[in-house]
């Protein structure tokens, strides 16, 4: 998946927790919590909908790297290509 | 139309889920009512057959106006009573010192004496929409005019629309929820003695435990610290019981059964504080799980009348990016409320030495009434004793 999938992909999963959020105005480096007010229950929401699509394990160790859209991207990258390569 | 808050004189009818001849438990989901608390489904207050249904979708009915006809499941037909749907089930919520006294139950037809032939929820709308019956063409029987004549007639006419008032997206009213708000906290303020204490707890134990059981989980079945704040706060009221009651009658009793209310907070503003119901029997999974549902509905504006009317206690938490500590306001006519503030890492005194903890403030508002600062202290020092040792695996 290139980036611009990946992003897609993780905003329609958080607009699917976060339904009253418009996608058109999320920023690239809008914080999750403290820009676009997710409570870490919404959070969890998003990390299994993420889980689900994605088949990644997401520990929770690995939360702060989701923080943002840009910095999750980025980690679903990552993952994703380490897991192609194992 | 079932009172889902004493400060509610009318709800609007927004779809039926069942049927004329639908057999019905109790308990059943048969309509959903919109109200300042969004979508409420109605739950049925017995069993039997539905007979006719007595108001259209769209309708808006005056609280104690007959919504169906129920009969008991062996008699259908036969000179069923009219039984009057939902009626005491939901015990008032927000304020209610007067028992309600249901209103006239059919709404004033819009011509008396009148020839018009027309339905009572069509006769309803053209009175709000200030529209004379004589002008609608009637497609129901005996050219009678229905709710549905009276929506085309208003669609099709060149005159403006807008008679009803705006309403914003449909189930959630933003100023009516403000209204509900400010009508039960007052009533709190006014009414209830409040004494308040407040305790700092050590949850490092608890994370610690919490961390390692959910490195084993996939994130659908992970446990947040709120479920084992909300299960510790159940289990403790075994050990001060009056903390857990509706104080609606004299004397006081407390609640033998635990609906936890969550005080849940709206993104645009405002906040809705659903049951969990029958919170005593479970463990944190299944309150974890009965969290991420309940949270789910409110979202979605699709919320029990039974969820939002019959709460016992209520738990405000301000979550991970809160502030230290929230000293709340009891939910009438609950006779307690316990705040959460945002866990924390804080240097703390730990077996001898002073360490980085994560710590949590616990407060408790309670009802004076009832209680006593003494048996507060016991609770919030159970609710510390319980989170030293979660009971999770």
């Amino acid at each position: 998946m290139t980036p611009t999938d990946l992003r897609a992909a993780f905003i329609t999963d958080l607009t699917a927790v976060a339904p009253d959020l418009d996608a058109a105005t999320i920023g690239d480096d809008d914080h999750m919590q403290t820009d676009l007010g997710l409570d870490s229950m919404d959070f969890l929401n998003l990390v299994s909908a993420l889980h689900k699509r994605f088949g990644l394990p997401i520990p929770e160790t690995d939360y702060p790297r989701l923080a943002t859209p840009a910095k999750a991207v980025t980690y679903l990258a990552e993952m994703l290509a380490a897991g192609n390569r194992a | 139309m079932p009172s889902l808050g004493a400060d509610m004189e009318e709800g609007k009818l927004v779809e039926w889920l069942v049927g004329p001849g639908d057999k019905v438990a109790k308990g059943d989901i048969v309509a959903v009512v919109e109200t300042q608390k969004g979508a409420i489904e109605i739950e049925i207050f017995e069993a039997g057959e539905i007979g006719a249904l007595l108001a259209e979708p769209g309708q808006t009915l005056p609280v104690g106006a007959p919504l169906a006809r129920l009969g008991a499941a062996e008699d259908v037909g036969v000179s069923a009573p009219a039984v009057q749907a939902a009626p005491a089930v939901a015990a008032p919520c927000i304020a209610a010192p007067p028992p309600p006294v249901p209103p006239p139950a059919v709404p004033a037809p819009a011509a008396i004496g009148d020839t018009v032939l027309a339905s009572p929820a069509a006769r309803a709308r053209a009175v709000e929409l200030g529209i004379g019956l004589r002008a609608v063409a009637g497609s129901g029987p005996g050219g009678a005019i229905l709710l549905s004549d009276v929506e085309r007639h208003v669609s099709t006419a060149p005159t403006p629309v807008a008679q009803g008032g705006p309403k914003g997206k449909p189930g959630l009213d933003m100023a009516e929820m403000r209204r509900a708000i400010a009508a039960a906290m007052t009533r709190a303020k006014r009414e209830i003695p409040h004494y308040y204490l407040t305790h700092e707890i050590d949850l490092q134990s608890a994370q610690d435990r919490l961390a390692a059981l959910n490195a084993g989980r996939t994130p659908d079945q992970r446990l947040l610290m709120g479920a084992l704040l909300v299960h510790a706060t159940v289990k403790a009221l075994a050990k001060v019981p009056e903390l857990n009651g509706r104080h609606e009658a004299h004397p006081y009793t407390p609640s033998a059964v635990i609906h936890c209310g969550l005080a849940i907070a709206m993104r645009g503003g405002g906040l809705i504080a659903p049951a969990i119901l029958e919170a005593q029997v479970m463990d944190p999974d299944a309150i974890m799980q009965a969290m991420r549902d309940i949270v789910a509905r409110t979202r979605a504006g699709r919320l029990r009348n039974s969820e939002i009317t019959q709460g016992t206690i209520t738990i405000s938490s301000l979550g991970e990016t809160g502030v230290d500590a929230l000293i709340g306001v009891i939910y009438p006519p609950q006779v307690a409320l316990v705040g959460f503030g945002a866990p924390r890492l804080k240097p703390m005194v730990h077996v001898g030495t002073v360490q980085p903890r994560l710590a949590v403030t616990v407060s408790l508002a309670a009802d004076h009434r009832v209680s006593d600062g003494r048996r507060g202290a016991m609770f919030l020092s159970e609710i510390d004793r319980l989170l030293q040792e979660p009971a999770i695996p």
